[in-house]
């Protein structure tokens, strides 16, 4: 497959899911869903895993999934969020899914990955901890062995669907080095608190280990490693999100400035505001452009993986915050309304610029692979 | 035709004639490529070309640099013919001008120069005053162009001028292929801000043009002179391609060579700045790759605009860190302001960084401002309403107009 090349069936993709979207995630369902505690529709959840496939994509054909790879994953992710989509796909589908492929033992990938691909599971991953690291070498959390078990001590934050989640996914560190373990969601001694999320479309909470048992579930070669490619894998996920609800945005603000008329004529036809549109088309186009870069390096050039990761995620980031804050502008006064949809991508676009590590932390891993002094 | 077949038809040039061979002159051997219609393998036959697609060229230019060293593509030293001459001399030209024309531009033994701009008509180019009067069979030119690349070594120069001053300001346009060694013009080099003169003013008094050398009809200039500029616009594309990659690593070494004399805490804020400007330079080129990828595919998207635009904000921005990372060194320029044209020689990374800086004013500028790229992307990608015009539809003399 060359890079940029897209095929008929990847065409086909994006319609399908962007139908079944659109039709599942108009606005009132996404403002019903980001006011309700669980956050999701079961229903619709239902519907993505049993009639396309969507949350075993990246889920080998053994285990029941699709097989499919990144530039199919990052198609579907554009498209929901495109919509806002309120489910726990990145979480289950990419991030949870992503950990087991790279970092769980072959049993424990056949039990937990068959149940995400069939839509039976919300998984999520907890490894990040309270300060501003959500890189796998800055975890901390020690893991006691106890017999046959472990003991977990300690938080994790942020952790996305943290609360839904029927598996739940620990990254703690054993005296040989990183691990994954698995505690049950209904353990003693977990307490799962959602958060007061900024973007309340995408549901966070925080986990309290206090004593918990565990079960290690890795594969226990080079976790730390390979957790940080699930984690950069996911970053590309987050990055097609983050473009799709870019293109949704400029598509809105484009809309408005034709349809919306002052002093006689359209506001559209000012330069002030075309230049406006025209400044988001441009950061739309360069996060598609990063976006088909990182998924086609998922897919075919491993190597280049993390390089494209860092670009994507900076200008991912930047592109979607930029064209939400230029959306309301356009709106004027309408956009400031809670009535308008401007503030939910705005809110996604400010969630999604900090969750798995804002674009400075990117920018300087990008420096020190690119060798410049530090 | 096949592309084993087109590499065969090189092989059998290369077997008659090859630069790298003693006593070959490596015009002969571009006079031979074509005569073998290997020179611009889409236009016709007899013209340098086999009617083939425009994409089998690289084909053609892979298998001569395999059987020679020497070779020189003639293409970037005299861009403006390859890129829109020849072109549009194929398009308007009579057969004998073809004949007359193509061969020289092809081999580079006439450089071609295009005169559009004034120094009253910058990006509403259709407003340009240059009179183009009737005295017979010939025209008359007078006034002036601006910005013209080469104008100083070209032996024709493409001109439009005003043959109606009475109607539409787009109606009353003529295209003229000029010599430039006619009686009453004038090549003046136009110094810019580096002290270089890359460009040249040209002043045309009374000079006589044949009327045969009007290309399409009178009052055919403007549609005439798009066909031109669209073919400005891929020719200056794939030599920005050229002539720019690495800016972005010159950067990055920059300030590894400077890093030390930052401070800590602006040490920092200058590394996030570098990796953030050549990250952006690294995606514009690959959105570039993503424009040809889309081209091929048949279905061309914004790309392309949106790619020169960035591109021409970033080199500012990118030259501008450039500066912040010398510091007080920024203060002098070593070069100096001596007018003169374009050198060949090496720069420092010090000196590059200098001279880029003022360089790069002009990126945002030449081949369209930043300002008209922008109303391109929003009215012809994104459908936005164009601006309220107050020259359509009255004659060119009734158009208000500045100084």
């Amino acid at each position: 497959m060359e890079l940029f090349q897209y095929s008929d069936e990847h065409d086909a993709l994006r319609e399908t899911v962007r139908q079944f979207i659109e039709k599942n995630s108009e606005e009132t369902t996404v403002r019903e869903l980001m006011a309700s505690e669980r956050g999701y529709d079961p229903a619709t959840w239902k519907q993505m895993a049993q009639e396309i496939g969507l949350q075993g994509l990246i889920i080998s054909e053994e285990y029941g999934g699709g097989g499919f790879g990144f530039l199919e994953l990052g198609i579907v992710c554009e498209e929901m969020g495109r919509r806002l989509l309120c489910a726990p796909f990145l979480s289950t589908a990419v991030l949870a899914a992503s950990t087991l492929n790279h970092c769980a033992s072959a049993p424990n990938q056949k039990e937990l990955l068959s149940r995400i691909a069939s839509g039976d599971a919300i998984a999520t991953l907890a490894h990040a901890e309270p300060g501003n690291r959500w890189d796998a070498r800055s975890i901390q959390m020690q893991a006691k062995q106890d017999g046959e078990g472990w003991r977990l001590n300690g938080s994790k934050s942020h952790v996305l669907d943290g609360s839904l989640a029927d598996i739940v996914l620990v990254a703690a560190r054993t005296p040989e080095g990183l691990a994954l373990f698995r505690v049950d969601p209904d353990a003693e001694g977990l307490t799962r608190t959602n958060l007061p999320a900024l973007d309340p479309t995408r549901k966070l909470a925080a986990l309290e280990f206090e004593n918990t048992l565990a079960v290690r579930i890795d594969s226990g070669s080079d976790i730390e490693a390979n957790l940080q490619t699930a984690l950069d894998e996911t970053v590309v996920a987050l990055s097609a999100e983050q473009s799709g609800g870019t293109q949704l945005v400029l598509e809105m603000a484009t809309d408005y400035a034709k349809s919306r008329f002052q002093f006689g004529r359209p506001i559209g036809s000012y330069q002030s505001i075309k230049h406006h549109c025209a400044n988001m088309l441009v950061a739309s186009e360069l996060s598609k452009t990063a976006v088909q870069f990182a998924a086609w390096c998922a897919d075919f050039a491993r190597g280049d993986l993390v390089e494209a990761v860092c670009l994507a995620k900076s200008q991912c980031s930047r592109a979607y915050f930029n064209v939400c804050n230029t959306n309301i502008q356009v709106h004027g006064g309408m956009g400031f309304t809670w009535e308008h949809p401007a503030h939910l991508y705005l809110k996604r676009a400010t969630g999604s610029e900090q969750l798995f590590g804002q674009p400075t932390s990117f920018r300087a891993r990008l420096g020190d692979l690119l060798e410049l002094e530090s | 035709m096949q592309e084993f077949e087109v590499r065969q038809r090189v092989q059998a040039l290369m077997g008659e004639i090859n630069p790298d061979e003693p006593g070959v002159e490596h015009l002969d051997f571009l006079r031979a490529k074509f005569d073998h219609g290997l020179g611009w393998c889409h236009f016709p036959e007899g013209h340098g070309g086999l009617g083939l697609s425009p994409k089998l060229q690289a084909t053609i230019e892979d298998e001569v640099q395999k059987h020679s060293k020497s070779y020189v593509n003639p293409f970037f030293a005299n861009l403006i013919g390859h890129g829109m001459g020849a072109p549009v001399v194929l398009t308007y030209a009579t057969e004998e001008q073809k004949k007359r024309w193509l061969r020289p531009l092809y081999t580079n033994e006439e450089f071609w120069c295009q005169m559009f701009s004034e120094p009253s008509a910058g990006s509403d180019v259709a407003g340009l005053s240059m009179r183009a009067e009737r005295d017979g069979d010939d025209w008359i030119i007078n006034g002036q162009k601006v910005w013209t690349t080469l104008a100083h070594l070209a032996t024709w120069g493409m001109l439009v001028a005003r043959s109606n001053p009475d109607i539409a300001k787009h109606d009353g346009l003529s295209y003229f292929v000029v010599n430039m060694q006619s009686p009453g013009v004038e090549v003046r080099p136009l110094y810019q801000i580096t002290g270089e003169a890359e460009f040249n003013e040209v002043f045309f008094n009374d000079v006589r043009i044949p009327g045969d050398q009007m290309l399409g009809k009178e009052g055919q200039g403007w549609q005439v002179a798009v066909t031109t500029l669209m073919n400005e616009r891929v020719s200056i594309g794939s030599a920005y391609a050229q002539r720019d990659s690495g800016v972005g690593r010159k950067l990055r070494k920059l300030f590894n060579e400077r890093a030390n004399q930052h401070k800590a805490a602006s040490r920092a804020t200058l590394r996030d700045r570098v990796v953030d400007l050549d990250a952006q330079y690294r995606l514009n080129t690959l959105l570039g790759q993503r424009a040809k990828a889309a081209q091929r595919a048949g279905n061309p998207g914004p790309e392309g605009s949106v790619n020169k635009l960035l591109l021409a904000e970033l080199q500012q921005q990118i030259a501008n860190t450039g500066l912040d990372l010398l510091g007080s060194d920024a203060l002098t320029f070593e070069a100096g302001y001596e007018f003169r044209r374009p050198g060949e020689g090496e720069r420092d990374l010090e000196k590059a960084a200098k001279f880029d800086f003022l360089r790069s004013r002009a990126a945002t500028i030449e081949g369209g401002t930043s300002e008209i790229m922008r109303n391109i992307l929003g009215e012809r990608v994104l459908g936005l309403p164009g601006e309220v015009r107050v020259d359509k539809n009255i004659p060119w003399k009734d158009v208000p107009r500045g100084n």
